[in-house]
C-alpha cells in the first residue's frame, strides 16, 4: 500500500494545456499564453501598465504589436502607443451606425509573437464572428500568438453578484472565469484616495451618459472593496497555480480532495444567483461542481418563459465551468438523493423560495427533507432572491401559455353539474326508500367522474355542488342550506375531502401517463427515424428525410449542408430554401470546421437566427444541421438537445454508411476494371506466343541441306528468338502500365534468385564470366519472387549486352545500415554523365549504343517492377573501374533474418 | 516394344503439327485433341502415357482437366506436362498442385520440352516400382536407409533438410511447389511458412552442392517450389 505519490492526471492535463501543449488547432505551434492586467476599477492605469510591458518586451527585440488600445484620448496614454505597429481596426455597419472592432483575422494574419489588447471583457459589434473579445483572444491563443489584456475586477462572472451588492451597478458586460484560469494575472493596483484624485483631475475615461450612476460607483468604501477583491481573485489564481503544480508533481501536502458540490437549478429566476454562488464556493474549495435539474411530473407545466430561463441558467452553469446534469425523478427529493449518492457529492446547495406555509404542508419542504436525509452532505440553503434579474434573454417572450389543463374545460363542469343533477333527481326518487346517509353515497359518483376526467378543480366545484344539493334537498332543514345536525356536516365535509383526495390523485396519474407519453413518443420518433435511415441508400434522399424530420419532431426551419469541393453546400431544406444569408454561410463554416454549434443559442455567431450543428461521427465532421425558428427566437429549447443529438448521431452514421457504400462499390468497379485489362493482357499474350512457339518450333525441325541453308536458318532462328524477347517485354511493360501486376510476397534467398536469373540466360551469358559476392548468410529478401527474378534477368542481361565483351559480369549482396543492397555491374564504357536516370525510361537508349539491340525495354520494366514491390533502383558508373553498376535497395522492412525463421 | 502414346490436348492447329510431327520423329506414337471433350474422349479410349495440356481450350479451361486425367482412369496413370502461354506463377503452382508433372511456357524450346517428357514418363514409371536410392551426380539418396552421401562419404542433414530432401527425390526432376514440400515435412498449418523452406534449402545447399553460390543440385523455381536435377 505504499505507493509513492501519484500525478493527478486532471492537473497534468491542464498543465500541459496551459503550458507546452499543442494548440487546440493542432498545429505544431504552441498555444500562446494570456496575460491579464487586472484592475479594481477604472483608472487604475491598467491599458498604460499593459502598454509599458509591452514596450518592455518590444524593446527586448519580440515582435509585439498593438491590436486595439482603448486610449480615450488621453494624452499620457496615446504617448505610450508610439512605436508600436498597430493593426488598423475594423469597420462594422450595423443599422446605420458605424461600429469599430478588432480585426481578428488581421491579427492572426500578422502573426506577431505578442499582441495587446485592451478590455478583456468587450462585448463585440453585432455581426462580429464572435459575440465577446475574449473569444476572439481564444482564436488568437490557438494561433500560437501570446496577448496580454486588461480587465476590471467586476467583469468576472462569478464575482458579478457580489460587486453589483455593494455598487448597486450590474455590470452586463461579463467574463466567464475559466478564461482567467489559465491566465497569468498582473493585478495593477492604486490606492482608493489616488484614484478618487486622478477622477477629480479628469484623468479617468467616464463615459457621458453613465457619469451620474458612476459618481456613486466610485465612492471611496467601493473602491476599497473591489481593491479587495481583486487583490483576493489574484491570490486565489496564484493558489490555483500552485495547486495545480503540487498536483502535478504529486508533491506530498495538504490539499482539499474529494470535495464535490451540487446545486438544485430549476426554472426559478433566483436559481441565476444561486449557480453565481456555487461557482464562488466551489473554487473557494478547489472543488469540480455540478448544476442539477431534477425533472418532474412538474416540468410538464412550465411556461415557455419558465423553459427558457432554465436554459438561461444552465448557459450561465457552462459559462462558469460547471457541469450540468438533468435526471428524471418521481420527485425533486428522491432525484437529488440518487445524484448525490451517484457523484459522491460532498456539498450542497439549495435555495430556498419564500413559499406559503400551505404549499409546504403540501408539497413538503424540500429543505427540510434534504437536511434530514441526505447523511454526510453539507447542505447550504440560500435565499431565492425572487426579485432577481430575470434571464437575460434576447427575445420578448412571446405568448404565455395559460393552462387550460388546470382550469379543467367547460365541458367538464357541465358534464360535472349535470351528473349532479341527475343523482339529486335519482335521490329525490328514492328517498323514500332508504336512509338518507346512502344518497349521499350517490353523490360521490359524480365527484369521482368529475375528478378523474376533468381534473382537480372541476372536481371541487362537483365536490361542492354535490354538498350544497345534499344539503339543500335532503338534509333536514329540508330546502334550506343549513344543517342542524352535526353528523351531516361530517357527510359534507367527506364528499368535499374525497373530491380533493381522488382528483389529486387522478391528475397524478395522468400527469404521469402524459410524461410517459411524451418519452414514448420521443422514443418513437428516434426509432421511427433510425427505421426509415436503415432503408436509404442515397445522400439527397437522407439528407431530405433528415431536414423534414428534423422540422416535423423540433417544429423548426432545417437545412442541411455538405460539403462539396470544399465549399459546404445547401444539399436539402424544409421549408426548401436554397440559399442562405453570409453571416449564415459563416455560421455554418464555423460549426463546420471547429466541430461546435455556432449560431443563435450557442456562443458563437449568435447574430445569425440559425442554429448550426456539426453531423460528425468519431471527430470527422461530415456536414452542418441548420434550424431556426420561423419567429426569430432561440431555436432549440435545453429539454431538445438530447433529441437533437441522438438524431444528428444517427444520420451521422447513416452518412458515413452511404459513404463506405459508395466506396465499395469504387472498390468493386477497380477491381472489375483490373479483371478486365488482365483477361485482356492474358488473350494478348497468348496470341502472340502461339505463332511464336510454332516458327520457333518449325525452324528447330527444319534439317538444313547445305552450310549455306543451315546459315539462313541459324538467322532465322535467332531473329526469332529476339522477337519472343521483345514480346515479353512488350507484354511486361503493358502489364505495368495497366497497373495489373499481380503481386504476391514471399521470402526469397538471393542466392537462388541470380542462380535462377543466370541458369535463365545461360546460352546468351556463355561469353561472359559470373562473378558472384554473395554471402550465403545473408537475410531473405520478401519479394514478388518472378518480378523479382525478372529483374535480375533484365540486370544481367542488360550488363551482357553493354559491357565489354567477354569481360566478367560481378553480382554483389551487401548488408548495411538499415537495409541491404544488391548490385550487378559490368566492365565497359559506362553511363555517359547525367544519364543515371534517364536510362530507366521507356525506348530510352544511349547514344551511339543502338547497335547493340536491346528493346530498349529492359530496364523500364526493372524499374516499374522494383517500384511496384517496393523497392528502389538507382544506376551509376562503378567507383572501382570503368562500367555501368546497378544497384537494387532493401530496407529493413523487405528483409526477414533467418535465425528468426529457424525451424 | 510399344511405342509410348502421347496425346496432344493443344487447339491451335500449327502447333498441334508441330508437336506431332517433333514427338513423331522421336518415336512416340502422337493423337491430337483440339478440344477438352475431345481430350476426355481419347484419355478413355486411347489410354495416353502422357499428355501435353494447352490451357487455353475453346470449350473449358485446360486447368480443370488436370485433375480428370490424373484421376479419372484405370491403370497407369498418364504424365501430365502443361504446355501453355500463361506464364502466371499461380497459373503454374495451381497445375502443379492439380497434380500435373511439369509446366512448360510458350515459346517453348524444343530440347526442353523433350527433355521435361522423358523425365516425366520415368518418374511414373518409378511411382510405380518405388525406387528406393536416389543417385545424382555424386550425391546418393537412400530413401529406406534415410541416408544420404556424397561422394560415398555420409552427409548429417538435419530432419527437416532430409525431409525435404527426401521429398524431392521421389520425383527427381519435377517441380515440388512450396505447398506440397511445406505439408509433407512440415505438416499442415505451414503451408505459408516458405521462409523455413528457403532455411532447409541453404542447408541442403551448403553441404551438398559443389559451389553453393550456383546451385546444380537443387533448384529452385521463383513463386513456385523447388526440383532436384540430376
Amino acid at each position: 500500500m505504499n505507493e509513492p505519490p501519484r500525478p493527478d492526471p486532471d492537473a497534468l492535463l491542464r498543465t500541459v494545456a496551459s503550458g507546452a501543449g499543442t494548440g487546440a488547432t493542432g498545429k505544431p505551434n504552441t498555444r500562446g499564453r494570456l496575460k491579464v492586467f487586472l484592475g479594481a476599477a477604472p483608472g487604475v492605469g491598467k491599458t498604460c501598465e499593459m502598454l509599458d510591458d509591452g514596450a518592455a518586451r518590444r524593446n527586448a527585440g519580440i515582435d509585439v504589436v498593438i491590436g486595439l488600445a482603448e486610449t480615450h484620448g488621453r494624452i499620457e496614454t496615446m504617448a505610450r502607443t508610439a512605436g508600436f505597429e498597430i493593426i488598423p481596426r475594423k469597420m462594422i455597419e450595423h443599422h446605420g451606425r458605424t461600429l469599430d472592432e478588432m480585426d481578428l483575422d488581421a491579427v492572426i494574419a500578422r502573426a506577431p509573437a505578442l499582441v495587446l489588447i485592451d478590455e478583456l471583457a468587450h462585448t463585440n459589434a453585432p455581426g462580429s464572428r464572435h459575440d465577446k473579445r475574449y473569444q476572439d483572444i481564444e482564436d488568437i491563443l490557438a494561433a500560437g500568438i501570446d496577448v496580454y489584456s486588461t480587465l476590471n475586477i467586476q467583469h468576472i462572472e462569478s464575482l458579478n453578484d457580489v460587486v453589483a451588492s455593494f455598487t448597486r451597478v450590474r455590470v452586463r458586460e461579463t467574463l466567464p472565469d475559466r478564461v482567467l484560469e489559465t491566465a497569468d494575472l498582473e493585478i495593477v493596483d492604486l490606492p482608493p484616495d489616488e484614484l478618487i484624485e486622478r477622477l477629480r483631475e479628469g484623468k479617468v475615461y467616464v463615459p457621458e451618459e453613465a457619469s451620474r450612476a458612476l459618481a456613486h460607483f466610485f465612492s471611496k468604501s467601493n473602491l476599497s472593496a473591489l481593491r479587495e477583491l481583486a487583490l483576493r481573485r489574484a491570490a486565489q489564481a496564484i493558489d490555483a497555480q500552485m495547486l495545480d503544480h503540487v498536483r502535478a508533481h504529486a508533491l506530498a501536502g495538504k490539499w482539499a480532495a474529494g470535495e464535490r458540490l451540487v446545486v438544485a437549478i430549476s426554472e426559478h429566476p433566483g436559481a441565476i444567483g444561486l449557480v453565481r454562488s456555487a461557482k464562488r464556493m466551489a473554487d473557494a474549495l478547489s472543488a469540480p461542481w455540478t448544476a442539477l435539474h431534477v425533472e418532474t411530473t412538474r416540468d410538464l407545466g412550465l411556461s415557455e418563459a419558465d423553459r427558457r430561463q432554465l436554459t438561461a441558467t444552465t448557459e450561465l452553469v457552462q459559462h462558469l465551468g460547471g457541469e450540468t446534469a438533468t435526471i428524471p425523478a418521481e420527485n425533486i427529493i428522491a432525484g437529488l438523493l440518487s445524484f448525490l449518492d451517484e457523484t459522491r457529492a460532498t456539498q450542497l446547495i439549495l435555495g430556498k423560495a419564500s413559499r406559503s406555509r400551505w404549499h409546504e404542508w403540501r408539497h413538503g419542504s424540500v429543505v427540510d427533507n434534504m437536511v434530514r436525509r441526505a447523511s454526510g452532505v453539507a447542505v447550504h440553503v440560500l435565499t431565492l432572491d425572487e426579485a432577481g434579474e430575470r434571464a437575460r434573454t434576447r427575445h420578448a417572450v412571446v405568448g404565455q401559455q395559460a393552462g387550460p389543463d388546470r382550469w379543467g374545460t367547460p365541458l367538464g363542469y357541465g358534464v360535472s353539474l349535470g351528473l349532479v343533477a341527475l343523482v339529486t333527481l335519482l335521490g329525490y326518487s328514492i328517498s323514500g326508500i332508504g336512509n338518507v346517509t346512502n344518497i349521499a353515497l350517490l353523490y360521490l359518483l359524480p365527484v369521482l367522474v368529475a375528478a378523474t376526467r376533468f381534473g382537480l378543480r372541476t372536481g371541487i366545484i362537483a365536490g361542492l355542488a354535490s354538498s350544497l344539493a345534499y344539503n339543500f334537498f335532503f338534509i333536514p332543514p329540508l330546502l334550506t342550506f343549513s344543517i342542524a345536525d352535526p353528523q351531516n356536516l361530517i357527510t359534507v365535509m367527506v364528499l368535499l375531502g374525497i373530491a380533493v383526495m381522488v382528483s389529486q390523485m387522478a391528475s397524478r396519474v395522468r400527469d404521469h401517463a402524459m410524461l410517459a407519453r411524451n418519452s414514448a413518443a420521443q422514443n418513437g420518433a428516434i426509432a421511427g427515424f433510425a427505421r426509415q435511415m436503415t432503408g436509404i441508400s442515397n445522400e439527397t434522399e437522407l439528407a431530405q428525410v433528415l431536414c423534414a424530420e428534423v422540422a416535423r419532431l423540433l417544429d423548426v426551419r432545417a437545412v442541411l449542408l455538405l460539403p462539396e469541393d470544399g465549399d459546404l453546400v445547401v444539399r436539402a431544406a424544409n421549408p426548401p430554401e436554397d440559399r442562405l444569408e453570409t453571416l449564415e454561410r459563416a455560421a455554418a463554416r464555423w460549426a463546420y470546421d471547429k466541430n461546435r454549434r455556432a449560431g443563435r443559442g450557442s456562443d458563437t455567431l449568435t447574430a445569425c437566427e440559425w442554429l448550426f450543428s456539426p453531423i460528425g461521427v468519431s471527430g470527422r465532421v461530415l456536414g452542418v444541421l441548420g434550424i431556426a425558428r420561423d419567429d426569430t427566437g432561440t431555436p432549440l429549447r435545453i429539454d431538445q438537445l438530447p433529441l437533437l443529438s441522438s438524431l444528428l448521431d444517427q444520420v451521422a452514421l447513416a452518412f458515413e454508411r452511404i459513404m463506405l457504400e459508395g466506396e465499395m462499390a469504387g472498390v468493386a468497379k477497380l477491381r472489375e476494371q483490373d479483371r478486365l485489362r488482365t483477361a485482356l493482357l492474358s488473350s494478348v499474350s497468348h496470341d502472340l506466343r502461339t505463332p511464336l512457339t510454332a516458327i520457333i518450333g518449325n525452324l528447330d525441325a527444319i534439317r538444313p541441306a547445305d552450310a549455306e541453308q543451315a546459315d539462313q536458318l541459324a538467322t532465322a532462328r535467332a531473329e526469332a528468338e529476339r522477337l519472343r524477347g521483345f514480346v515479353a517485354n512488350l507484354l511486361d511493360m503493358a502489364r505495368i502500365e495497366a497497373g495489373v501486376l499481380t503481386r504476391s510476397s514471399e521470402p526469397v534467398d538471393l542466392a537462388d534468385a541470380i542462380a535462377g536469373a543466370v541458369h535463365d540466360l545461360r546460352t546468351r551469358l556463355s561469353a561472359n564470366p559470373i562473378r558472384m559476392e554473395v554471402s550465403p548468410d545473408l537475410p531473405f529478401v520478401r519479394v514478388d519472387a518472378q518480378l523479382f527474378q525478372q529483374c535480375l534477368v533484365n540486370l544481367i542481361s542488360n550488363a551482357a549486352t553493354h559491357g565489354d565483351p567477354g569481360a566478367p559480369i560481378t553480382i554483389a549482396a551487401r548488408r548495411e545500415a538499415g537495409g541491404m543492397k544488391l548490385m550487378v555491374m559490368d566492365q565497359g564504357p559506362g553511363l555517359p554523365p547525367g544519364e543515371e536516370d534517364r536510362i530507366f525510361e521507356t525506348f530510352a537508349r544511349i547514344e551511339g549504343s543502338d547497335r547493340k539491340g536491346g528493346t530498349g525495354l529492359g530496364l523500364a520494366i526493372v524499374r516499374g517492377f522494383c517500384t511496384a514491390m517496393g523497392l528502389a533502383v538507382a544506376a551509376s558508373n562503378r567507383p572501382d573501374t570503368q562500367g555501368a553498376c546497378f544497384t537494387i535497395q532493401f530496407d529493413d522492412a523487405h528483409l526477414t533474418n533467418v535465425e528468426e525463421t529457424a525451424e | 516394344m510399344k511405342p509410348l502414346r502421347v496425346l496432344v490436348v493443344e487447339d491451335d492447329a500449327a502447333i498441334r503439327k508441330l508437336l506431332n510431327a517433333a514427338l513423331t520423329r522421336t518415336g512416340y506414337d502422337v493423337i491430337e485433341a483440339a478440344d477438352g471433350r475431345a481430350a476426355l474422349a481419347a484419355l478413355a479410349i486411347d489410354k495416353p502415357d502422357a499428355v501435353l495440356l494447352d490451357l487455353g481450350l475453346p470449350d473449358r479451361d485446360g486447368l480443370e482437366l488436370v485433375p480428370l486425367i490424373k484421376a479419372a482412369q484405370s491403370g497407369l496413370i498418364p504424365a501430365l506436362i502443361v504446355v501453355s502461354a500463361r506464364d502466371a506463377t499461380d497459373q503454374k503452382v495451381a497445375a502443379l498442385d492439380l497434380g500435373a508433372d511439369d509446366y512448360v511456357i510458350k515459346p517453348f524450346d524444343s530440347e526442353e520440352l523433350h527433355a521435361r517428357l522423358r523425365t516425366a514418363l520415368r518418374h511414373r514409371l518409378a511411382a510405380e516400382t518405388r525406387v528406393a536410392k536416389i543417385v545424382l551426380g555424386d550425391v546418393e539418396i537412400d530413401l529406406a536407409a534415410r541416408m544420404v552421401t556424397r561422394s560415398g562419404e555420409e552427409v548429417h542433414l538435419t530432419p527437416k533438410e532430409y525431409g525435404m530432401l527426401a521429398e524431392l527425390a521421389k520425383h527427381p526432376g519435377r517441380v515440388i511447389t512450396h505447398t506440397q514440400l511445406l505439408r509433407a515435412v512440415w505438416g499442415p498449418g505451414h503451408e505459408y511458412d516458405v521462409e523455413y523452406l528457403r532455411v532447409a534449402a541453404r542447408g541442403i545447399r551448403r553441404k551438398l552442392e559443389a559451389d553453393p553460390a550456383s546451385p546444380a543440385l537443387l533448384r529452385n523455381e521463383p513463386g513456385v517450389g523447388y526440383r532436384l536435377t540430376g
